[in-house]
């Protein structure tokens, strides 16, 4: 909590939450820290086994399957979130299921299959991007303003 | 009649002459599924959203309570109920179902005992003869609406807790056989200033301990009067935290007679993290398991706590603390009562 939030509360508020604080299960984040490490190896593992597939067998490089990989990740993870599995993983994983492309699908898929019930236009399309919007945001954003810099240096910063 | 500043002792002591509860597939899994008059395998209950859904299981409890009690829906005074949708639809759509005036009630996971006090208050004064009151609430249903998709994968903190797929209601009468409901307790909007809606037990804590207290003081009675203080959804955080304050403050609650709804409907080895919560949490396990269990003889006096966290998602986006809400009832079979 922010000093600024603190300064708020009563004297007896801070003493109750101090109280609380003891009881408070922590979670456990060396423990959720090496869960989300393999649970996140072990999904890249199998992006990298996909994309050696279609390195081998089709028409792909190293540079050009990329897509191709994401694409089929992103499917089965729609499948994995579909069967209600996903969400289950990731109360093991944690940051190992978010962080990698699946993660993002799942933010995007989740909400669809959620608000199914409200129709297809206000009901997915209305709230499909409800989590997964803001990341493409700031992502936009953030590589917006990367770009300008590099760009900013490269005409008047001589690189 | 009122005893001290909030609470009401009923002299007439309403009855409950019969309660109706229904569950979902985990409560089934759990560690009640006995004292449950119905249980669905399909969280859907055959509809085609979860808010529907929803609304059937208050629907079947109320029909339920009013088939065990043998009265039709015509002879229901009134309904006294609410959930923890917006605007309480579900509950207001089955109250169309039933077709008895209604009042809708928000005291989130409090609704029940809310509910129940009221209930008593008007039955006590002969505003009603027969009336329903419950609450009732449904997993999926309420995680859309306060958290996030139920298939998204967000790991949950080890304070979480799970959301009751149920629904309880009690058939209140002047007369008949049955637990009598005794006094009750009206509850004050507490807030410690908490703001994680991941850890509701912690907040909820003071505002139980709040109540029990004036409770015990305004009623003149010693904790030891009853066989079993129950609350609602403090969960495991929750339990200890309040049991930390009864300490500090002397009141003397034994550990045995202290118990929690949220801890008792799930076994061990469910994913439940922190315990159990819900407006259908204390609703199912008040009027299902623990009404049982004293009609079996097991405890002659009981008081339940029902508390709720009076939090919405747009309060917490704004950085709004959590508010909380404690009522407590009575609920008295077989023994000396006092008067």
């Amino acid at each position: 909590m922010s000093n600024n939030q603190k300064k708020q509360l009563t004297p007896v508020q801070q003493e109750y939450q101090k109280l609380q604080k003891q009881r408070e299960i922590k979670r456990p984040v060396v423990k959720n820290c090496i869960k989300a490490f393999l649970t996140g190896g072990l999904i890249c593992l199998i992006g990298q086994l996909i994309s050696d597939f279609y390195i081998y067998y089709f028409d792909f490089t190293e540079q050009t399957a990329g897509n191709p990989t994401v694409g089929t990740l992103i499917f089965i993870t729609m499948l994995l979130t579909g069967f209600g599995v996903y969400d289950r993983m990731a109360q093991f994983g944690g940051a190992g299921t978010a962080v990698p492309v699946t993660g993002f699908g799942n933010a995007v898929i989740s909400p669809a299959i959620e608000h199914r019930t409200e129709g297809f236009v206000l009901g997915v399309g209305g709230n499909m991007f409800k989590l997964a919007g803001a990341v493409i945001l700031f992502g936009v954003f953030s590589a917006f303003v990367i770009a300008l810099i590099k760009t900013t240096l490269i005409q008047w910063g001589g690189l | 009649m009122l005893a001290g500043h909030r609470t009401w002792i009923f002299e007439q002591k309403p009855v409950i002459i019969s309660t109706g509860t229904v569950g979902g597939p985990f409560e089934a899994n759990g560690a009640i599924p006995d004292d449950f008059d119905t249980l669905h395998a399909d969280l859907w209950l055959g509809q085609d959203s979860y808010e529907k859904a929803h609304k059937i299981l208050f629907e079947e409890a109320c029909q339920k309570a009013m088939e065990k009690g043998g009265i039709q829906k015509d002879q229901v005074q009134f309904i006294l109920a609410g959930d923890l949708i917006n605007q309480i639809t579900p509950t207001s759509f089955a109250s169309r179902t039933i077709g008895a005036p209604y009042f809708g009630l928000f005291g989130a996971c409090s609704t029940s005992m809310e509910g129940l006090a009221l209930g008593a208050y008007i039955v006590n004064t002969k505003g009603a003869k027969y009336l329903l009151t419950g609450a009732s609430s449904h997993d999926t249903a309420v995680e859309k609406q306060f958290r996030y998709p139920t298939e998204y994968g967000g790991q949950k903190p080890p304070t979480a807790q799970w959301t009751v797929t149920g629904a309880g209601a009690a058939l209140l009468s002047d007369s008949g056989e049955g637990p009598h409901v005794t006094s009750a307790t009206i509850g004050r909007v507490i807030d410690m200033g908490l703001t994680d809606p991941f850890n509701m037990g912690g907040a909820m804590a003071p505002a139980a301990v709040d109540t029990i207290e004036a409770h015990l003081k305004e009623r003149n009675v010693e904790p030891s009067y009853y066989d079993l203080i129950v609350t609602g959804d403090l969960g495991q955080i929750g339990q200890e935290v309040s049991m930390d304050l009864f300490k500090k403050h002397g009141t003397p609650i034994s550990e045995e007679q202290y118990q929690d709804c949220g801890l008792m409907i799930y076994r061990e080895g469910q994913p439940v993290l922190a315990g159990a919560s819900g407006a259908g949490c204390s609703a199912t396990v008040v009027y299902g398991h623990l009404l049982n269990r004293m009609k079996n003889g097991e405890f002659k006096r009981m008081l339940v706590v029902a508390t709720g966290a009076l939090l919405s998602p747009l309060s917490f986006q704004q950085n709004e603390t959590i508010p909380c809400i404690a009522h407590a009832v009575s609920i008295e079979y077989g023994g000396e009562q006092l008067t």
